[in-house]
């Protein structure tokens, strides 16, 4: 088998982005301050829409939702915690209220969800973004878990109405679709491996911790959840419907309001007969230095703290 | 005075008593800050400055205007109602279960363009809809209409800027300056003048005008509406009173929140219900 392609989601999505800018006028691309390689493209092949507000997120906000007033396709681009909490007030007054009224596509694409920039301590993780942004009506949310995911999400957010939020993880990860037709945004989420009394469902750079996981241990289940708002619940409850134990894997806090919350609300409104273990940041910010997978194991999410969890699940 | 500026005064003088009778039904409305704001919405809806059709409120060769001092704007409802908007019955059911015509405006009402209520939006959304007029070919005009207490949001001056360096010239900023925030004059609070200075420090075109002066708001605003392409933004500062034309609203720095009894507005409007 061939080594799947490593590639940045927002490479991915920026330079598809960038090729649907030629044909389709009516998108803007909106940034605080922030780059990327495939950016370059669109600010070198579509000066006149591209803007850059400065480091100013509630700006940022508020311009895109003028714009899309107006009738245009908004794509704005901010590290994630600062476009998601920093300008929060106008995600929910001018995209959330005004979109129940109005039409707004505008896109939120935050960078750097989790704690994938590691050595930038807490004010650049960003653990909350899944939780607050899945808390606000009528916003759709996505956390991508490959840039092929990324890629898919372009069309799909170029032609859905009303706001969306999509987590980009900040470093480049391998493939876990061969293309985008293998995405079913409709869905929501892609079993990646089938299991008997365990499945794990993950959504971001934890569906690659995962599939480790599933590769250590026998029997059990993944999940690739990557639309968390919305998805289609009753597919889920189906495929979870077998399984005794789910363990929710999730780069956010816990047990307010993310992912773990959703998959919850699945269990409990089809009256599955399983238990829910989340695993993910618990109520406290992280301080500590190191690699990624050091940071994950001072918070009992990495590959020895899920393995150990089946263990414990199934007895042994 | 000219026939028009006769019409103008009198049409004014109608909204004020209007925007009286409606917080007598309506008593938690903030009249206070929408008597300071009569005249400035009275003449952009009645002094040919705001192109607009009250039959098709999205109608895309509309001038935009954007009420970011929402609170402030219930004067504007007998405006919008008398132009065409929605149906003079809605009136007398502000406020009530059913209406869309609550305490605080928003674009559920024919008329609004934007979720209003929360102070400091108004500049920045404006600057996108301006953006996107240009972008369009559209020679429309935007007006926000803020007051000057949101100055103290920060957010208002990201905006102020973008707009600047955006060459925004087709937004016009109008400033409902009636010194007063909720608790205390705003220089007591925190100081947001001298506007000119800062404006123009900023990059905008700035003019101040007495803001109850028909005539002289008019000339001001066809002027700032006609500048053509000088690549600034406009601020007109129309210094104001709030509460204006009730003894009880003016004299008191808490006027605010404050409701007038039944007895109050027969007062101030001598009598007439």
């Amino acid at each position: 088998m061939n080594t799947p392609k490593t590639m940045t989601m927002r490479d991915a999505f920026i330079g598809t982005l960038c090729d649907r800018m030629a044909t389709d006028r009516s998108i803007f691309f909106l940034a605080a301050d922030l780059g990327a390689p495939a950016l370059d493209r669109i600010r070198a092949e579509f000066p006149e829409r591209f803007i850059n507000v400065g480091i100013a997120e509630q700006n940022l906000i508020n311009v895109a939702s003028g714009l899309a007033l107006e009738g245009f396709t908004v794509y704005t681009y901010a590290i994630a915690p600062f476009i998601t909490m920093r300008a929060y007030e106008q995600v929910r007054v001018n995209l959330a209220i005004s979109s129940q009224i109005r039409p707004v596509n505008v896109t939120m694409l935050g960078l750097g969800g989790g704690v994938s920039y590691q050595v930038s301590g807490p004010t650049h993780h960003c653990l909350e973004d899944l939780a607050i942004m899945r808390l606000l009506p009528n916003i759709s949310v996505y956390c991508p878990s490959d840039w092929v995911t990324a890629a898919a999400l372009v069309d799909h957010t170029r032609t859905t109405g009303g706001p969306k939020y999509i987590r980009f993880d900040g470093k480049a990860l391998p493939a876990l679709y061969p293309d985008t037709t293998a995405v079913d945004l409709q869905k929501g989420f892609s079993q990646l491996a089938a299991g008997t009394d365990i499945c794990l469902v993950s959504t971001g750079f934890m569906t690659h911790r995962a599939l480790k996981v599933i590769r250590e241990r026998s029997g059990v289940a993944l999940i690739d959840l990557f639309a968390l708002k919305p998805c289609d619940e009753a597919s889920l409850a189906g495929a979870l419907a077998t399984c005794k134990h789910v363990i929710t894997m999730e780069e956010a806090f816990i047990n307010n309001g993310g992912m773990d919350s959703l998959v919850a609300k699945v269990i409990r409104e089809h009256e599955l007969d399983c238990r829910q273990h989340p695993v993910g940041v618990k109520d406290r910010y992280v301080f500590d230095l190191g690699s990624r997978d050091r940071l994950h194991a001072i918070n009992g999410m990495d590959e020895a703290a899920v393995t150990a969890l089946i263990d414990r699940l199934r007895g042994l | 005075m000219s026939a028009i500026m006769s019409e103008l005064t009198a049409k004014a003088r109608w909204v004020w008593s209007e925007t009286l009778r409606m917080h007598r039904l309506a008593p938690e409305t903030r009249v206070a800050s929408s008597l300071s704001a009569v005249e400035i919405f009275t003449v952009l809806y009645y002094g040919g400055l705001l192109e607009h059709n009250g039959a098709d409120p999205r109608w895309e060769g509309r001038d935009r205007l954007i009420v970011s001092k929402g609170h402030g704007s219930i004067c504007l409802f007998p405006i919008l109602s008398d132009r065409g908007y929605f149906g003079k019955e809605e009136l007398d059911r502000i406020c009530m279960e059913g209406s869309f015509l609550g305490g605080i405006p928003d674009t559920i009402i024919p008329g609004y363009e934007t979720i209003n209520g929360s102070l400091g939006h108004g500049i920045g959304v404006a600057c996108g809809m301006a953006l996107g007029l240009k972008r369009k070919g559209s020679s429309n005009h935007i007006f926000v209409v803020a007051g000057d207490g949101e100055f103290c949001e920060g957010s208002m001056w990201e905006g102020v800027m973008f707009a600047a360096h955006h060459h925004l010239d087709n937004l016009t900023l109008i400033i409902d300056n009636n010194r007063l925030c909720m608790l205390d004059l705003c220089e007591n609070i925190m100081a947001v003048e001298p506007f000119e200075r800062r404006f123009d420090a900023f990059g905008w075109q700035a003019e101040r005008v007495d803001g109850h002066d028909m005539t002289t708001l008019h000339a001001a605003l066809v002027g700032l509406k006609s500048r053509g392409s000088n690549g600034r933004p406009a601020v007109l500062i129309a210094d104001t009173v709030k509460g204006r034309g009730v003894p009880e609203l003016e004299s008191d720095t808490l006027c605010h929140i404050r409701t007038l009894t039944s007895e109050e507005i027969d007062r101030a409007t001598g009598g007439v219900k």
